[in-house]
């Protein structure tokens, strides 16, 4: 439907944001998440179609006549995929921040302008 | 003053391309192409009930392999950056918790485990699957992290298991290229009946292999940020 | 009905989203990074997806958060606590 696929552009838009403009290393890593969440939220959107129901074909459902009662199977795949390497690469981008932080003891991104080869 | 203007131009032109796209788009009204074939096809193919298993286990299995190495890779690095580099032997400056919540949580975290594993071995019947389980086990290893003061786990044991998993994985995956049709094919095991707990050839055994890998990689991952 | 609940919660994901950026405090602003994973995780139940919202409750709202406080209390200067 339009109306979450606009909510999820617009959570896209406010990580971006959140993204350039602040200088602590953890909040940009929760602005990046939050880009994240936004996009996964709009690929599941894409698949939905008014009326259906989830794809599990248990009797409710039947299994003759499923092709015209469930929603589309194939972006849920996707994002379930999304959200796990999701998890897996903030927690590796948090132990760089750790490491960082144990260095310098600062969490500002622009103390760290020395360390370019 | 710059950088606050170009992060706002940026930001401007990301809506202006996202509302086009919003104009632009029709809500579907019916499946078609690869999804249609799969909703079709699936139960007399492979036999799963929940269809985003049967896509994510067989019909898209590689691209499973690539995110547990993935996450493989995540935990792995985690490990390396905040490996300790001499032994800081600082006091114990933890108070236990109090008796109510030690009693509680030694009352919930069997049935957190055990939900976890009943969540991993009916991905094939009803929504769930081996990341939810195996991120459940890890809550439930959680929750005992942060309320013993001494827990630890034993690392030998989580790498051991973590690493057989993986390669069974692996295995299962060169059995099906062997014994059926294809890398990961499912069909090696014979489908059973549709709907009973041991059906759907290997699925419940591939989901549980992914299962535990995740669960253990998720423990080491919040033990590893855990240590001081 | 399902027109109201997904502009309920949409505007609560925007605000929270808002918030997460905007506070000071960090574990505030982490604690919010997981409302919005929360209030994602009943959107995909209200759009027919109930496989990835076990998924985004278990993973994005209970363990990411967690992993977000703990960095955090790793990154704070550690006082002398004489407890």
């Amino acid at each position: 439907m339009i109306l979450i696929l606009g909510f999820a552009f617009v959570l896209m838009a406010i990580g971006f944001w959140g993204l350039l403009t602040r200088r602590n290393m953890i909040k940009m890593v929760i602005s990046l998440s939050i880009v994240d969440t936004g996009l996964e939220i709009g690929m599941i959107s894409i698949g939905y179609i008014k009326g259906r129901t989830a794809p599990i074909l248990d009797s409710a459902v039947g299994i003759a006549q499923a092709v015209h009662k469930v929603v589309d199977p194939v972006p849920q795949a996707l994002v379930l995929t999304a959200i796990v390497i999701g998890v897996a690469v903030n927690a590796l981008m948090l132990a760089f921040v750790i490491n960082l932080y144990q260095k310098k003891k600062s969490l500002d991104i622009s103390d760290y302008r020395d360390m370019k080869w | 003053m710059i950088k606050r203007a170009f992060a706002f131009v940026v930001v401007a032109l990301l809506l202006v391309i996202f509302f086009k796209m919003l104009m632009l788009w029709q809500p579907h009204t019916d499946l078609s192409g690869v999804a249609r074939e799969y909703v079709a096809k699936e139960p007399n193919q492979l036999g799963a009930v929940n269809v985003v298993t049967a896509i994510v286990v067989t019909y898209r299995g590689l691209d499973t392999l690539g995110e547990v190495s993935v996450l493989f890779l995540a935990a792995t690095g985690v490990a390396l950056l905040l490996r300790r580099r001499e032994k800081k032997e600082k006091g114990m400056k933890r108070r236990p918790a109090s008796e109510f919540l030690n009693t509680g949580t030694n009352l919930l975290i069997p049935f957190i485990v055990m939900f976890g594993a009943y969540i991993f071995l009916n991905g094939h019947l009803s929504p769930g699957g081996g990341f939810q389980g195996g991120a459940v086990v890890a809550s439930g290893i959680l929750l005992s992290l942060l309320v013993f003061p001494r827990f630890s786990l034993n690392h030998a044991l989580m790498n051991w298991l973590e690493s057989l998993a993986g390669a069974s994985y692996v295995v299962v995956g060169i059995l099906g290229l062997v014994l059926a049709a294809g890398f990961l094919d499912n069909r090696f095991l014979p489908l059973g009946q549709y709907g009973a707990l041991l059906s759907a050839g290997a699925i419940p055994i591939i989901y549980t292999f992914i299962g535990l890998k995740v669960g253990t990689e998720l423990s080491g991952i919040l033990e590893n940020l855990k240590e001081e | 009905m399902n027109e109201v609940l997904i502009i309920l919660l949409g505007v609560g994901m925007v605000v929270a989203a808002i918030a997460a950026i905007y506070f000071k405090n960090l574990v505030a602003a982490a604690v919010a990074g997981g409302i919005v994973s929360l209030f994602a995780s009943v959107v995909y139940l209200v759009l027919a997806a109930p496989d990835v919202a076990m998924t985004e409750a278990a993973i994005g709202a209970g363990l990411s958060t967690a992993i977000f406080l703990y960095a955090i209390k790793k990154t704070r200067e550690q006082e002398v606590e004489n407890d």
